[in-house]
């Protein structure tokens, strides 16, 4: 034997390609059916995401109707209407809240199982992640857009270009919201437990990320430092952007060309930790 | 007397579990403060945008929001916790809470620990001061006992809200967030003028659920504004009422919800 069993699905440049690919795609496939089985939990979360959409809706169109022009942070009515639906449509395909897998599975000393398997764990973690995004992207993006779309006068996009760029946004904003989640989870690796810091990541993410209101709104120094000093514009407010057509094609494409910088920094960071981490740990439990 | 001691062990034992870990829990702590502060400066922020807002200014709004805020808070530092309620239905441990000789609110009540959120209720109170501050109040003696008053009767109905939120889960064990939009949503409902929104939907939540009450109404009887939309200048002092009505409801549902509880059998 030399320990390399052809069998064994596991994802390294010192494999064929179309192996990897496979693994990779087993792992996205388990993401996307265990997703699957939360119907009910799909249901809850669509009324919850339509009941905000409303109430955000609402107080932005006031913002900007008492707001000179008719227009605040340079959206107008119906720009502001869409971005609020389609933040509530993306907010759990984007995932940015509610997953702390990773530190439970540190905290009770499963995450030893997983450090055994063939695959490194940032890897499988980012497959199975972005299988839940497909199942989510299915069923919890639609039901706030249509709602929305019945209730107010919503903006189509008028460049052709806008529609494969806000696609390759949201898959950015997944893969960037990833390595944010992870690196968030994996303070539990030196706490023991990752509670605080996932509360702190659920109230910082919400804000700067443009889900309680269009980052726009702020100062223009202080909307581009968020936007330049940290991925988590990157989250929310530059897929919608892109979607609204805020901005001219040239800083359209530019926006997304930064998160995927950021999407790419927030990754690697995710894989150093792990090692890192990995080098230091004392498995709890028994 | 033995069930005073009862509570205080319990109370004792979540005191310890949650500051096992002292890095997460001091983040906790800091953060909790955070969040309303967050809320808050949301409400800044729009205004800097729009100078007037569904015809109110920034002070008068802020008497809202301080409203809610402090009324929330408390609400939320004392029976908010109960939101875990659907944890212990799926997972059948309510059946350790039902078994033992104390009521089962009090015990889910004191199953987190609240001083983790006592750096809210400062933010809360904090901002209502500033509220009363920044506008130019007529005071009489009606209006000093409503702005005591109304943050008191806003958290008995925002805990109402709470614990019929968290009841769902007796009917509904794959409820998730839907009680977040009423009691999270309710808040965020009640922090700006009511005029912003949607005839039919500012019915339901303001007038059908009751989220009027809490804070625009008793805003407008503070500061002394006729109500755009008609209602009566008395319609300020009725939060208690409508407050110990959202409590009766609360607690025949939860009776009912508890009774109708089967476990996991696990």
């Amino acid at each position: 034997m030399d320990g390399l069993d052809a069998s064994v699905p596991t994802i390294s440049p010192h494999r064929p390609m179309s192996a990897s690919v496979a693994t990779f795609g087993a792992l996205m496939w388990s993401g996307f059916r265990r997703y699957a089985t939360y119907r009910q939990a799909t249901v809850a979360g669509s009324f919850t995401n339509i009941v905000f959409g409303f109430l955000r809706c609402y107080v932005l169109l006031a913002v900007a109707a008492g707001a000179a022009a008719g227009a605040a942070g340079g959206y107008d009515a119906r720009q502001l209407a869409t971005f609020v639906w389609v933040g509530q449509g993306l907010l759990n395909v984007v995932g940015i809240w509610g997953w702390n897998d990773l530190a439970e599975r540190i905290r009770t000393g499963d995450i030893a199982a997983d450090l055994l398997r063939p695959v490194p764990p940032v890897t499988a973690y980012l497959a199975a992640d972005l299988g839940r995004c497909g199942y989510q992207m299915l069923t919890r993006f639609t039901p706030p857009v249509i709602v929305g779309a019945i209730a107010f006068p919503l903006v189509a996009p008028s460049r052709w270009q806008t529609v494969p760029l806000f696609a390759a946004s949201v898959l950015l904003a997944v893969i960037g919201s990833f390595g944010c989640r992870y690196l968030v989870n994996a303070t539990a690796y030196w706490l023991g437990d990752a509670r605080g810091p996932l509360m702190f990541w659920t109230l910082g993410s919400g804000v700067l990320a443009g889900l309680y209101f269009p980052l726009r709104l702020l100062p223009e120094w202080a909307t581009v430092t968020i936007w330049v000093a940290t991925p988590l514009p990157g989250l929310l407010q530059t897929p919608l952007d892109v979607l609204v057509e805020r901005d001219g094609p040239a800083l359209q494409a530019g926006l997304v060309a930064l998160q995927a910088v950021w999407a790419v920094i927030m990754v690697a960071l995710a894989g150093v930790v792990q090692r890192r981490a990995e080098r230091k740990l004392v498995v709890q439990g028994g | 007397m033995a069930e005073l001691r009862a509570y205080a062990a319990l109370l004792g034992g979540r005191f310890r579990s949650a500051t096992a870990y002292r890095t997460s829990f001091a983040v906790e702590l800091i953060t909790n403060a955070g969040g309303t502060a967050v809320d808050v400066s949301t409400v800044f922020v729009l205004f800097h945008a729009a100078k007037v807002v569904g015809g109110f200014t920034l002070g008068e709004a802020l008497m809202m929001t301080g409203l809610t805020a402090s009324g929330f808070v408390l609400a939320d530092l004392t029976v908010g916790n109960v939101d875990q309620l659907k944890t212990y239905v799926r997972n059948g441990t309510l059946d350790a809470v039902l078994v033992r000789p104390l009521a089962v609110l009090p015990q889910l009540v004191i199953a987190d620990l609240p001083l983790r959120k006592l750096m809210r209720f400062v933010v809360g109170v904090t901002v209502l001061v500033v509220a009363v501050l920044s506008n130019d109040i007529d005071w009489t003696p009606g209006r000093a006992v409503l702005l005591v008053t109304a943050p008191l009767a806003g958290a008995v109905f925002f805990g109402a809200i709470f614990v019929l939120s968290a009841s769902l889960a007796f009917w509904w064990v794959e409820s998730g967030e839907v009680g977040a939009a009423f009691t999270y949503g309710g808040r965020d409902f009640t922090s700006y003028p009511i005029t912003v929104y949607g005839t039919w939907f500012r019915a339901v939540f303001a007038y059908g659920l009751g989220f009027g009450f809490v804070a625009y109404h008793p805003a407008l009887t503070l500061l002394g504004r006729a109500d755009p939309l008609g209602l009566p200048a008395w319609a300020g002092y009725l939060s208690p009422l409508v407050a110990l009505a959202a409590a009766g409801i609360a607690g025949i549902v939860w009776r009912t919800g508890v009774r109708h509880y089967r476990s996991t059998g696990s």
